[in-house]
């Protein structure tokens, strides 16, 4: 048996964030990763927004293994044959300090956990935690894993083993029943094409990177779509809401076939090679619904701690899974410190993560995910919004053209909207996002 | 089989697998053939569970990509047994 200060399970970002700031305190730290290498198991659309690293890794971007810069972000509304895209470029993000990027997992991962090995931190791959081990009083002390003799012992485990973490399930932190409710199931294709293609195709220049988010693209399922481009190649992909799809009886690979056969997405990845097809879970509950994130001698951070946010205009993940895994790495610490990390000692976690943006930007996101998954947003606003832009820009002549306010009463009406339930969406999108 | 299932297993194709000897997954059929759902058969993104001709599942845990949607849209208790493969062994994704 080994003992340890922390035993951080989970060599995602959030995991390595707490390696490396509890290795940087001094303190012993092992980190436990079940894959062959970090980033094995792990899966995203493909975008991290850096800043987060700003206090962790002086000149981040000098460093991190990005793929490109991301200068342009559009954001399409879809019906079958149609799409409305908002589309926008600043070469200020192709600058330092950038803002996002587009990296694979299985680069960004282990140059995370080769931070936190450089600042002492102890890795231990191809080993799974396979449940908590507790001390006399109950409180959590460590880890058993799948290798002879492999109890860890700690005085904190901070559990970051993903979205699907039977370590907060076994000590009961969060309503394992509904977690169907909350848990979206995103499926991607990372297609190859030549880089000169790609910067064609998508007008970009050097390390330039384009960013997709679409809506109304998942037909009767309730969610959206994304693509992102490599260097080499592209990732398109669907997030599709578990209870959805399991009612629509449809299967993700044959929305994510449509998708690449839209008019609006098929130019854009024709001729290219798959190369990789990967699927992975989202939890998506946003604030409402997050598990409780301190128990006696143990703390969550990332996926585990359900922080990931999926509002509509904003996906981000791994940037709340650094923020919320390096408070949990100095929390603990902190409660190391002063000698108690019961579930009262370490409360100051929740505490430092309600001040930063980690749950600030959940807080004021909170009505968000409800919003974009709702009916309207679905399936009546792409076509309204589709109908609205085609009836403005059509000319119709001899036909004078018509009233926008009309139009706009017309395109409600013909996909079922009422004009103060629009109005209501709208207040509830201001509120959210004001 | 159709032109798009033969697409679909082309794709499956590019993904990398350590196969372990221990199947992390086990699928009770006798607790299948009374369910008149089987969400798991449309839902599973590798496409692992396969209706039988007896209303069973036949289950096949060597292309697995451990996320879980199974064990959490299966309404039926003790139908799926769902753990991750033993460390280092299952699913190695390159470009996620």
């Amino acid at each position: 048996m080994s003992e340890f200060d922390v035993v951080v399970v989970g060599a995602g970002p959030a995991g390595s964030a707490a390696a490396l700031e509890v290795a940087r305190s001094g303190r012993s730290v092992a980190l436990v990763e079940r894959g062959p290498f970090p980033g094995s198991k792990n899966v995203y659309g493909g975008v991290v927004y850096g800043r987060v690293l700003d206090d962790l890794v002086p000149n981040w971007w000098e460093h991190m293994p990005v793929e490109r810069w991301v200068t342009r972000r559009s954001t399409m509304v879809m019906t079958e044959e149609r799409a409305l895209t908002v589309d926008f470029r600043t070469q200020d993000w192709g600058r330092p300090p950038h803002n996002g990027a587009t990296v694979h997992r299985a680069d960004l991962d282990p140059w995370l956990a080769g931070l936190a090995v450089e600042a002492g931190a102890v890795l231990v791959p191809a080993t799974v935690a396979t449940g908590l081990l507790r001390g006399p009083d109950g409180a959590v002390a460590g880890v058993r894993t799948d290798r002879p003799d492999g109890d860890l012992r700690a005085g904190v485990v901070i559990a970051c083993d993903g979205v699907n973490s039977f370590l907060a399930k076994e000590a009961g932190l969060f309503d394992a029943s509904r977690q169907a409710e909350h848990t979206m199931l995103g499926v991607k294709e990372t297609i190859a094409l030549p880089r000169d293609v790609i910067d064609q195709r998508f007008a970009l220049r050097g390390d330039e990177g384009a960013d997709i988010e679409m809506l109304g693209c998942t037909g009767d399922v309730p969610g959206g779509g994304f693509l992102y481009t490599q260097r080499e190649s592209v990732s398109l992909g669907v997030v599709l809401a578990l209870p959805g799809l399991a009612a629509a009886r449809t299967r993700p690979e044959a929305l994510l076939a449509d998708l690449k056969r839209h008019p609006a997405i098929a130019p854009l990845i024709a001729g290219g090679e798959v190369v990789e097809y990967s699927a992975h879970l989202i939890p998506e509950g946003g604030y409402r619904h997050l598990p409780r994130l301190a128990d006696d001698g143990l703390l969550l951070a990332g996926d585990a701690a359900g922080l990931c946010l999926a509002a509509g205009i904003w996906l981000e993940g791994v940037n709340f899974a650094l923020g919320s895994g390096a408070q949990a790495g100095r929390s603990a610490v902190a409660a190391l410190d002063e000698g108690d990390t019961s579930k009262r000692g370490l409360a100051g976690y929740r505490k430092a993560l309600e001040r930063s943006f980690v749950l600030a930007d959940h807080r004021k996101l909170r009505d968000i995910p409800g919003l974009v998954m709702s009916e309207r947003v679905q399936r009546q606003y792409p076509g309204l919004l589709c109908d609205l832009a085609q009836s403005v820009f059509q000319v119709d002549n001899p036909r004078p053209k018509p009233g926008l306010r009309g139009l706009l009463r017309r395109s409600a009406k013909d996909n079922g909207v009422r004009l103060r339930h629009l109005v209501r969406d709208a207040v509830t999108g201001m509120r959210g996002f004001g | 089989m159709s032109y798009a299932e033969r697409a679909f297993d082309d794709v499956l194709s590019t993904v990398e697998f350590h196969v372990g000897e221990r199947a992390h997954i086990t699928v009770d059929t006798s607790v299948c053939a009374s369910c008149t759902s089987q969400v798991c058969v449309h839902a599973c993104p590798a496409d692992l569970f396969v209706p039988m001709a007896d209303g069973g599942i036949l289950f096949n845990y060597e292309h697995c990509f451990e996320c879980g949607t199974c064990y959490l849209l299966c309404d039926q208790p003790g139908a799926i047994t769902w753990t991750y493969p033993d460390g280092g062994q299952g699913v190695v994704f390159t470009k996620g």
